[in-house]
């Protein structure tokens, strides 16, 4: 075990894919020598040689269709999009290639070694283009897989898990807990499961649902419940698509009620759907309504930041109103 | 390294303005429209039996486009997308290839395909969508792909191949296959953002592709000059990226043939891109579901039938007594009498099976996938009379 933040458990886990196949590509806008801007992929040109971590020219959607053209070829593609917020050139090659490669051609061909890395979220002071959470719109397109983890731990066992997954997995990264988040992470290789959530406390009054970097806003809002003696069971989704209808669904039908939290706004976001799945599933368990606590609908804010963020004391607020409904 | 290149710069004290007179582009031509070799051209050394190979599968595809247009007049298949007048250029250049290096087609290179060796059946099941169609009849007609031949699976959004094919490239060029892929795209696709993209990347990571603009005159109907373009063509683009550029007559097989042998050459064993712009004419309409009349003149047409690609080819063929005009209407009766078969053949067979509707999706269906689809199979049961295709073929049960 060694201690490490989680762009160090990103990194590790680069190189270790990087290490154990040699067509193990990384690449994206200054991710070469430069090792990214967050750093996430530094040390890897050096390690593994420029024609394996490189550059790319500024344009998104270039890379994901050079990413997506590797990865048919046979090859592990895995694309840095230096913040989500500029993930959108490329959404044609995500959401009308990388997702329908395999489909469209009766399994002939496939970009199952693609693997799309891009930070997301707020927190950070990043105003409108550096701070969005855009899981919904690629959870809206059957054939990619979304994954968003929480702390190092599962960062680095994850994306191992989404490099050599036989689909294309679109990982996204919290960037406020790049640096912010650190634990305990295995040296080894390891793998961890996508499409499985992950109950990170057990309680039985309510269940809290989160993922990505909202975890330990709900981690730290049932702690404040718990001074209220309410019991929550907090869940991470872990993976967006597909996702872990059933441990949300068990957990709720023992709990009767369910708090969801995401940092994008409220309308339309994954918070809807895993709300109108779990009250299809659970309609006869529920002794609430299901809540939604998430971003209001307005581009993200820069000076109106903390007012706008979900924070711990908004799902506290979500918690107790449920409970006393 | 920006600051090394800032230094070689030539300083002027004048100022001027660089405009397209600066870079004049010309294209390669060997065989002229009467079907002679101009005199000193460069021509390609080609024997007979690759010569009348290239000539079958341009009959092969006349003859395939013209009867799956009737057929989709006649309500048999949804929609097709003729060749005619192309034949040359995708058919010129697959025949310069090696059988190991990858095809990204747009959709009009059902020649490129052929000569690979897809057979009339396969084409046909793919037109049907039936059950041995290899796309599992997901896609609509013309959206040919086949792993076994290295011909990627054609998708409608235009221009997204081509930044692929430069990843497609770099990992053969990292894998050291030995092998190119070419790339071929319309001079409409190249106004796409994907279009730049791909040339820029290729040239900065020298990758063994070929691109093949397919200048057809027409993005549907869309004029390439003055309204797709102001400037000369695709080619100059090419030359802005810091790739080796040739524009060629796309009617001239020889001509397209010569280009794509010394392109691949470049490609595989010196890992430089090249851009190839294929001059030529969409002599049918976009698709079955468009009509020229509206927006072209018969008397352009005229001229461009003029230069047609397989007359002239076979004038050549005639001349150097490799074929006679008996032999070629033989082939043409021949391949006729193919199609004319495997069309009836391919109407036999049944739509895929209602379970294929969830493969493929991912590599394998996640639950809720399944879920979805137990629930349409009861559905479908339940009202067998409103789903004929798939009712009847429905397994008793709970499945």
């Amino acid at each position: 075990m060694a201690k490490m933040n989680l762009l160090q458990a990103i990194n590790n886990a680069l190189d270790i894919a990087m290490a154990k196949h040699d067509n193990v590509y990384s690449f994206g806008e200054d991710t070469g020598a430069f090792g990214g801007v967050f750093r996430a992929t530094s040390g890897l040109t050096e390690k593994y040689g420029r024609h394996r971590n490189f550059n790319t020219p500024l344009v998104e959607q270039g890379i994901l269709g050079f990413a997506n053209g590797l990865a048919s070829q046979g090859s592990y593609a895995v694309a840095e999009i230096q913040f989500g917020d500029y993930i959108f050139p490329a959404f044609d090659q995500i959401v009308n290639e990388s997702a329908k490669f395999r489909y469209r051609s009766g399994n002939e061909f496939n970009v199952g070694g693609l693997t799309i890395r891009t930070p997301y979220g707020g927190g950070i002071a990043g105003g409108h283009y550096h701070s969005q959470s855009p899981e919904a719109y690629f959870a809206h397109t059957p054939g990619l897989k979304i994954v968003m983890p929480r702390n190092p731990h599962m960062a680095k066992g994850l994306l191992l898990s989404a490099i050599f997954d036989k689909n294309p997995v679109l990982f996204m990264e919290p960037k406020r807990l790049y640096r912010a988040s650190t634990g305990e992470v295995p040296e080894e290789e390891y793998y961890l499961e996508l499409g499985k959530a992950d109950i990170v406390k057990e309680g039985k009054d309510i269940t809290v649902l989160a993922w990505g970097a909202q975890v330990e806003i709900a981690e730290k809002a049932a702690e404040k419940a718990a001074e209220d003696g309410i019991d929550c069971e907090v869940i991470d989704l872990v993976s967006i698509l597909p996702w872990d209808i059933d441990t949300v669904a068990e957990s709720v039908m023992k709990t009767g009620r369910l708090v969801v939290t995401q940092e994008a706004p409220l309308t339309n976001g994954f918070a809807s759907e895993v709300a109108a799945s779990i009250q299809d599933r659970c309609f006869l368990y529920l002794e609430s309504p299901i809540a939604r606590v998430c971003g209001l609908d307005t581009p993200y804010p820069l000076c109106h930041e903390k007012e706008y963020f979900v924070d711990h004391l908004k799902v506290y607020e979500a918690i107790k109103a449920s409970m006393t409904y | 390294m920006a600051k090394d290149k800032q230094h070689q710069l030539e300083i002027v004290t004048q100022p001027s303005f660089l405009d397209a007179s600066a870079l004049k582009i010309p294209m390669l031509q060997i065989l002229k429209e009467d079907g002679t070799v101009h005199k000193g051209a460069d021509a390609p050394e080609m024997d007979k039996d690759l010569a009348l190979k290239i000539f079958d599968t341009m009959q092969f595809i006349r003859i395939l486009d013209e009867r799956m247009i009737a057929a989709q007049r006649q309500g048999r298949i949804s929609f097709y997308l003729s060749s005619l007048g192309e034949e040359a250029a995708s058919i010129g250049s697959a025949a310069a290839l090696d059988d190991g290096d990858m095809i990204m087609g747009q959709y009009r290179e059902q020649g490129a395909l052929a000569y690979r060796g897809f057979t009339v059946e396969q084409f046909m099941d793919q037109l049907f969508s039936n059950e041995r169609d290899l796309g599992k009849g997901r896609q609509m007609p013309v959206h040919y792909g086949c792993a076994d031949l290295n011909f990627m699976t054609i998708a409608s959004p235009l221009a997204t191949q081509i930044p692929q094919a430069t990843g497609y490239a770099y990992g053969q060029k990292m894998d050291k296959t030995g092998t190119c892929t070419i790339c071929y795209f319309g001079e409409g696709a190249a106004s796409e953002g994907d279009f730049h993209a791909a040339l820029n990347m290729a040239a900065v990571y020298k990758v063994p592709v070929i691109f093949f603009c397919r200048n057809n005159g027409y993005a549907i109907s869309t004029p390439s000059q003055g309204e797709q373009y102001a400037g000369d063509g695709i080619a100059p683009r090419g030359i802005g990226y810091g790739m080796k550029t040739i524009r060629v007559d796309g009617n001239d097989v020889l001509a397209v043939y010569k280009a794509t042998q010394l392109a691949r050459k470049l490609a595989v064993e010196e890992n430089e891109p090249v851009l190839i712009e294929g001059m030529s004419y969409r002599m049918a309409g976009h698709s079955t579901s468009d009509d020229p009349t509206g927006y072209r003149t018969r008397e352009e047409e005229a001229a461009w039938r003029a230069k047609d690609p397989v007359a002239r080819f076979q004038t050549w063929l005639i001349k150097k007594k490799w074929l006679t005009e008996k032999d070629a209407d033989e082939i043409f009766a021949e391949k006729k009498a193919a199609v004319l078969a495997a069309l009836k053949e391919a109407e036999k067979y049944p739509a895929p099976h209602i379970d294929e509707l969830i493969t493929d999706v991912y590599d394998t269906p996640p639950q809720q996938l399944q879920k979805q689809l137990k629930e349409l199979k009861e559905h479908i049961r339940k009202y067998p009379d409103a789903y004929p295709k798939t009712a009847s073929r429905l397994e008793g049960g709970n499945d």
